[in-house]
Parts: C-alpha cells; structure tokens; sequence
C-alpha cells in the first residue's frame, strides 16, 4: 500500500456473532479512499457479515452482536450517538439479488434522493445516476415503466443507479454479480472500473477472477478470520498465506 | 406369487369416490338453490311492485298501511352502518397489521394473533348487545340528541367486529412483502416509517384493498348487532344518530312475525335478501379477484 | 443533499408513528378487554346453578338458560353429525380424487364464495327448503340442516388445507406398496391431516354455536319453555335468548342477557383452547 493511499474506513478488531457463534474473528482492515477492495474466502466465511457491517445493516439482525471498532473518516460508526441512518446515506450498498422495488424505473432511482428531501433536480439526477450505471440508453424511452420488467443484469444495474443517486461516498458490494449471466456480469465490472474514479468501493464475490480483475487490493478471510490483505496482485501470484495459495489456486473452496 | 387381483372389487373403490363427490357438489347444489330461490321469489314480487319502485323508491312500508316498497331507506341504513364500520376498522385495522408485521416481537405477535381471533370469534349477538348497553349509553351522554336506537353504535361495534380480519389479511399482505425490498431502502438511508409507509404498504396495496372490500362485505351482511342496535325504523337519512333499518335488520324483522307464505310480504323477504346475496356476492369475487392479482407479483 | 437538517425530523416522524401503530393496537385490545369486563361485571351476580336449570320466565329472577342450553345441546350436536363427514369427504374428494379440471376449479371457487355469503342468506335458503318445501317446520332438524349448510365451507376449506399439507411423499410411498387410493387415503392421509382437520371443525362448529340470524329465521323461538326431546321438536338457542333478553327493556333482563353470554363466551373459549392445543400437539408430532 503505498502512501499517497488515503484510508477511508477502518476496521479495527471487529468480532461479530450471531447468537453467541462467533462470524468474524478478531478482523483489522483498512479500506481505501477511491479503490476498489475485494473481500474473498469460501462460503461461510463471514465475508457477507463483515460488509454488512460497515453500513449498520447487522443492525436489522436479532441477535447479532459486535466489539471492536469500526470508524469511517475517523468517526465511530457504532458509536451511541452516531445516525444510523446516516450512515447509510454515505454509505451504500448493493445486494446479491437484484431487489428494486415494484415501482417506475425513475421511482426508483428518485425514491432515495426524494426521501431524504432533495429539492433539486430530479430528473437531472436520476439520469445522471442512470447513465454512470450504464443502464440511461437503454431505459431512457421507458422510464415509467415498472422496474420488475427490466431482464436481471438490468435490474442489478437499477440498483446500482438506485446507490449511486444518493451520491454515497463507499459503495458496498454483496456478490453483486452472483445471480447475474456471464454478459451482465462483464457488464457491471466495466461498470466498476468507471465508477473507482469517484467512488471507493468493498466488494465481497467468491469469483476469485472477478476479484484479480476488479480490485486493487484484496483481502482473504476464512472462518472468520482474516488470513491474508495486500495489493491484489501480489495476493493472486505470490501470497504469502500457504492457506491463501491454496485458495487462489482452486485446492479448496 | 401374490395374486394380481385388486384386493377390493373394483366396483367399491368406484362407488366411495361417486360418494365424496357427492359431498363436494352438495355445495353446488346450495349455491344453486340460493340462486333459484332468490330469484323465483323475487321475480313473484316483482309482478306487483316494479324495479324502479323498488330500487330506487323512498318509502319502505311494507307492513303498514299504507304500503310502500321503495328499497332505498334500507340501503340507506345498510350504507350508514358500512361507513361507519369501515370508519372504524379499515384505519385501526390498518395500524395494527403494520405493527403486527413490522414492528412487533415475535413474543409481542404471539399474544396479539390470538387476542384479535377471540375477538374476530365473538358472536354478534355479543356485540349487539354491548352496542345497546354499552356503547349508546356513552354516545347519548356526548351528544344527547342520540336517539336510543341509532346507526352510530352499530356501526362502530361492527367496525370492531371486522377489525381483525382487516388487521389479518393487512398482516398477510405486508408479510408477503420479501425482505429484500426493506432492506434496499433502508441501505438508502431510510426511515423505519418511510420504508413502511412508502415500500411495504404501497407493495402490499392489492391485499390491503382485498381486506377492504371484504369487510364492507360482511358489514353489509352483518345482522344481530343492528337488530338489537340501530333500530326497525326504514329512514332516509345519512345522519347516524338516528334510529334507521338496514336490509338484514328488516329480513329478522318479518321472521320475527308470523308471515304466511305467499304473501307480497313474505316475497319481500326474498327480494331484499336477493339485493343482500347480490351486492355481497360481487364484493367477494371483487376482493378475490384482487387478491389473486397481488399473489402472482411475488411467485 | 439536504440530509442534516431533514433526518432529525424524520426520526421524530418515526418513533411518532411506531408509537402510533403501537397505541392503536393497544386500544383495539382494550376494547376486547372493556367487553369482557361489561359483560361479566353485569352477569357474573346471575351466574348460579338456579340460572343453568330453570326455563325462561316472565319474572327475571326465576328465569335460566335451561331450555337454551338444550336446544344448543342438541342443534350442535346433529349439526356436527351432518357437516363433518360431508365437509370432510368433499375436502377428500376435492383433493384427492378431483382432477384439475375447469368444472372442479368451479366448485372450487363456489365453496369459496359461499364462505362468505351472509348467514341470514343461509337461514333463508333453510326457510324455503327444510321449512317449507320439506315440511319440518321449526324443528331442531331444520335448524340443523340450515346450520350445516352454513358451516359447509369453512370445514371445506379447512379441511381442504389439511389433506394438501400432507407430503406427496407419503402417498407415494403408500401407493407403491400397492393400496388403492383410498387406503392410502384412510390409512396415511386422513391420520395425518387429523389436526388440522380438527382444529378447522372446531372453528366451523364455534360458529355455528354463536349464530342467531339463520335460527332466527327458520323459526327457532325466542320463548321456549320445554327441553327437545326428538329432532322434530321445537327448539331455541343460547344465541337466540341472549337475543331475547336483550330485547327486551327492562334492566334485569339485561343482566340476565349478560350471564348467557358469559356462559356463550366460556363455551367458546373452551373450544377455542381445545383448537389452539390440538394444533400445537398436531406440530409437535410432525
């Protein structure tokens, strides 16, 4: 990591278990302002519950509790008198399944903005919202249509407009190509490329190509616990983690 | 080897599944007996008093003379206690189902589906009863020019008496709603109450306008509690603190007496259950027909 | 974006309206609980043995729910004896034997709509049929008959919903050891959907006992001093002196009116329970 690098989010010790079973073991991170990270290791490893950490969506699972500390910008997010709710508006997230919601294409890429008492222009900014998500061309004609009529890759694409009209400063990413053909899925990582420019990015993809081709830099977690992080080239041609090796090589997993 | 031949005739098996059939169509042969006995009935009284008379006159004495047969104060008094049922129960209904699924602890649930079952299994005698010695008591000391019958303790003890159902199928409706549309609002920063009232309800619409419809149709059907409530007096009038009569009310009404068969007032009976049968017939398909269409959004 | 300022009212928007949803929920239990209250507050006192054997009578203070609770007796009785293995069977023949033909889907949709067709409908289909054209007149059969037909569709569709519940697993199993259809039927599924089934026909018959308007109309009287002794007999019901005593004006009556339901309500609450313990020892087996 070279030091112009700036961190953004810091994840420092986290341990997160769901009714007493520990899912995150002890993990230290730190994520990096305008890059892409990528968050690999096999099913179960606890790589979902790690991001959905860092934008308080555990928050919504009974029982889940955490220590550690975990700090965007410096600030405590889990902090008592931190907003969750804001959080949220800073940073975003985008799920495995694409799940716009059963209203007008341009509904859903407004409703955020709308919600949180944007009193600009709107249409202004769901188109821009829909062309950095590379769906504006394709919608353009249609957009009161339902959203439920777009193809899947489309759909996610939706979501990602839907994130970035909040205009979020860290986009969290849930396998977002996971549910996805091979097309729409080349598609968003174009897609990813273009938006590191102004956005940094966490995603989590047990697509270990994905992540070689997307990402900066890469971190591996395995049972919980954080095996190996480092620039992603040297975690894929030469890491330093036997168990690493293991796993980009395809013995396991 | 075992012998290949069914070990009973044939003929048995044949015969018990012409047995349960039976059965099943006797429920065809009720809607079919209901239809024809409306109409024959109906269509006897018709011969005397003509449609436009009957729908649309405004005069309903049957019994005294001299004789009318305008069906609209009955519907008046039917409307006035649909109103005000739906006044009640469509808005508590609504809260409580929104608490019940989104905001109530499983413990909380538990207690509270079994709480509105009692109440959806009181029968209506009961609330008919606590609309005349309870609830009017109460309304004739707030507003003293209450008649001792009237529209308003009806209908509100029949809002309460359709609430659960409207708070069960809200509940249905919004459970029905995946939990991947709250969670992608609430990662844009939303609200507790805006992803409610913006993504789940608006989701869940269909079902919730199936529970509507629904409860106006068993208002419309509901007897005992305006019998003993609202009073035997046809009445023309949208102001519900009036003593009025609404159709079941009135069917209750001639049973009570001794009616000779083949009388117009006898056919009477069959006339205004006719309009009763029909009216709640195309509310129930109305509210299928809703709900089937909610239920294919989410296959 | 405008977040900063708008958030902290959004919040008191909802913790406001949570409190809200609460509160209504909470009045809607109350009123369950007020009725309760009324009710017992004014017909506990009346509550003695001397109220559960006498008949009716002009005096308040001599008058009990004897010939009622008979009449009751005996309606729900034949009512049971009717309903249930037709409602049953039906369900059977409706999900086990049916193909999915256009006709089924029919009487399908027609049990479903006759489920909610008002109940004073029901009483005057049991007028024009059972009293008049089969000339029982207000007897105890006739109540039956038009009880039965009431409660036809919620054993139906009860019913219905038990026997599909049973996995194609089992059939399956029984069938390839070669019973016929229904063998597999009396043997595994029946047994198997017994709980449900059961639970469904308690509900049927809890209503069937609380309803006043189809009774009402084929004539079951509101002053009946004599117990039933056969099925032709004359009848009334605990519903229909509730309604009675209601009627009437004087206050004692009222109170007498109160015990009934208290003695209704207990009824009910009794089948209730039974139905809510059937249903968890049902989900326990499983």
């Amino acid at each position: 990591m070279s030091s112009e690098e700036k961190v953004i989010l810091n994840i420092d010790d986290a341990c997160i278990s769901y009714g007493g079973e520990l899912a995150v073991r002890n993990v230290s991170l730190a994520i990096y302002e305008k890059m892409i990270t990528a968050i690999i290791g096999p099913s179960g490893c606890g790589k979902s519950t790690l991001l959905r950490s860092l934008n308080r969506m555990n928050d919504f699972i009974h029982g889940c509790e955490q220590t550690g500390r975990i700090s965007f910008r410096d600030e405590d997010l889990y902090d008592e008198k931190t907003d969750p709710v804001e959080v949220r508006l800073r940073i975003g997230m985008v799920f495995q399944r694409p799940n716009p919601f059963p209203k007008s294409i341009y509904r859903n890429v407004a409703w955020g903005p709308s919600i949180n008492g944007f009193d600009g222009d709107l249409d202004e900014r769901v188109e821009k919202a829909l062309r950095q998500a590379a769906l504006w061309d394709e919608v353009k004609d249609r957009l009161h249509e339902s959203a439920l009529n777009l193809s899947g890759g489309q759909q996610q694409r939706l979501c990602i407009a839907r994130t970035l009209a909040m205009e979020p400063e860290i986009i969290l990413m849930d396998e977002p190509c996971s549910a996805l053909d091979p097309v729409s899925t080349a598609r968003i990582e174009d897609l990813l490329f273009e938006l590191k420019e102004n956005y940094t990015i966490v995603i989590v993809t047990h697509n270990m190509q994905q992540a070689s081709r997307v990402s900066q830099h890469t971190a591996f977690l395995e049972n919980g616990v954080l095996v190996e992080y480092g620039d992603t080239e040297q975690v894929f041609t030469n890491p330093s983690n036997k168990r690493t090796e293991e796993y980009v090589t395809g013995r396991f997993g | 080897m075992l012998s290949m031949k069914a070990r009973a005739p044939r003929y048995l098996e044949n015969s018990l599944q012409g047995v349960f059939f039976l059965c099943a169509a006797i429920s065809t042969i009720t809607t079919v007996a209901v239809i024809v006995i409306l109409a024959v009935e109906t269509w006897g009284f018709l011969q005397h008093v003509s449609v436009v008379e009957f729908l649309f006159g405004t005069r309903w004495s049957p019994l005294l003379v001299p004789k009318s047969y305008g069906l609209l104060p009955l519907l008046a008094g039917t409307t006035l206690i649909v109103i005000g049922a739906s006044l009640v129960a469509l808005p508590v209904g609504l809260a409580c189902a929104i608490f019940l699924s989104e905001y109530a602890s499983e413990r909380a649930r538990n207690i509270l589906k079994p709480v509105l079952e009692v109440l959806a299994g009181i029968p209506t005698v009961v609330y008919g009863f606590f609309a005349l010695t309870f609830v009017t008591p109460i309304l004739r000391t707030v507003l003293p020019e209450t008649d001792v019958f009237n529209a308003a303790s009806a209908a509100i003890v029949v809002g309460i008496m359709v609430l659960p159902m409207v708070a069960s199928l809200c509940d249905d409706a919004f459970r029905a709603v995946p939990d991947s549309l709250r969670e992608g609002a609430y990662s844009l920063g939303a609200t507790s109450f805006e992803v409610t009232t913006r993504v789940v309800v608006p989701a869940g619409l269909s079902g919730v306008f199936a529970a509507f419809v629904l409860a106006i149709s068993r208002a419309i059907g509901e007897t005992m509690a305006v019998t003993l409530a609202a009073g035997a007096t046809p009445n023309l009038t949208m102001n519900p603190l009036e003593s009025i009569q609404t159709m079941t009310a009135y069917i209750v009404q001639v049973s009570l007496g001794d009616t000779p068969a083949g009388t117009l007032t006898y056919q009477t009976l069959f006339a205004v259950a006719a309009v009763l049968f029909l009216v709640t017939l195309c509310l129930n398909i109305a509210a299928n027909m809703i709900m089937k269409r909610y239920q294919e959004v989410y296959e | 974006m405008a977040a900063k300022s708008n958030l902290a009212w959004r919040h008191k928007k909802a913790a406001f309206f949570r409190y809200f949803c609460i509160g209504v929920t909470g009045f809607a239990v109350l009123i369950l609980g007020l009725l309760i209250y009324q009710v017992s507050v004014l017909g506990l006192p009346w509550l003695d043995s001397q109220f559960l054997s006498s008949f009716p009578s002009r005096f308040p203070e001599k008058a009990g729910i004897k010939s009622a609770l008979a009449g009751t007796l005996w309606l729900v009785s034949m009512t049971a004896a009717i309903a249930i293995p037709i409602g049953v069977l039906a369900a059977v023949y409706l999900e086990e034997y049916a193909r999915p033909t256009r006709f089924t889907e029919l009487i399908n949709i027609n049990i479903a709509n006759l489920a909610g067709v008002p109940s004073i409908v029901y009483g005057i289909l049991g007028l024009a049929i059972f009293v008049r054209f089969f000339q029982f007149e207000r007897s105890v059969l006739s109540g039956a008959l038009t009880m039965s037909l009431l409660i036809l569709p919620v054993i139906i569709i009860a019913a219905k919903e038990a026997i599909r519940a049973v996995p194609g697993s089992l059939r399956q199993a029984a069938f390839a050891v070669g019973a016929t259809r229904w063998q597999v039927i009396r043997a595994h599924v029946l047994p198997s959907a017994l709980p449900g089934i059961l639970t469904g026909v308690i509900l049927a018959i809890s209503r069937a006992i609380g309803e006043t308007a189809p009774l009402i109309m084929i004539g079951a009287l509101t002053y009946v001093a004599f117990v039933p002794e056969g099925p032709m007999d004359e009848f009334t019901a605990l519903p229909i002196q509730i309604f009675n005593w209601t009627s009437r004006p004087q206050e004692e009556f009222h109170e007498l009116a109160s015990a009934g339901i208290v003695v209704l309500l207990l009824v009910l609450l009794m089948m209730n329970a039974l139905a809510v313990y059937i249903r968890y020892r049902g989900s326990r087996i499983k």
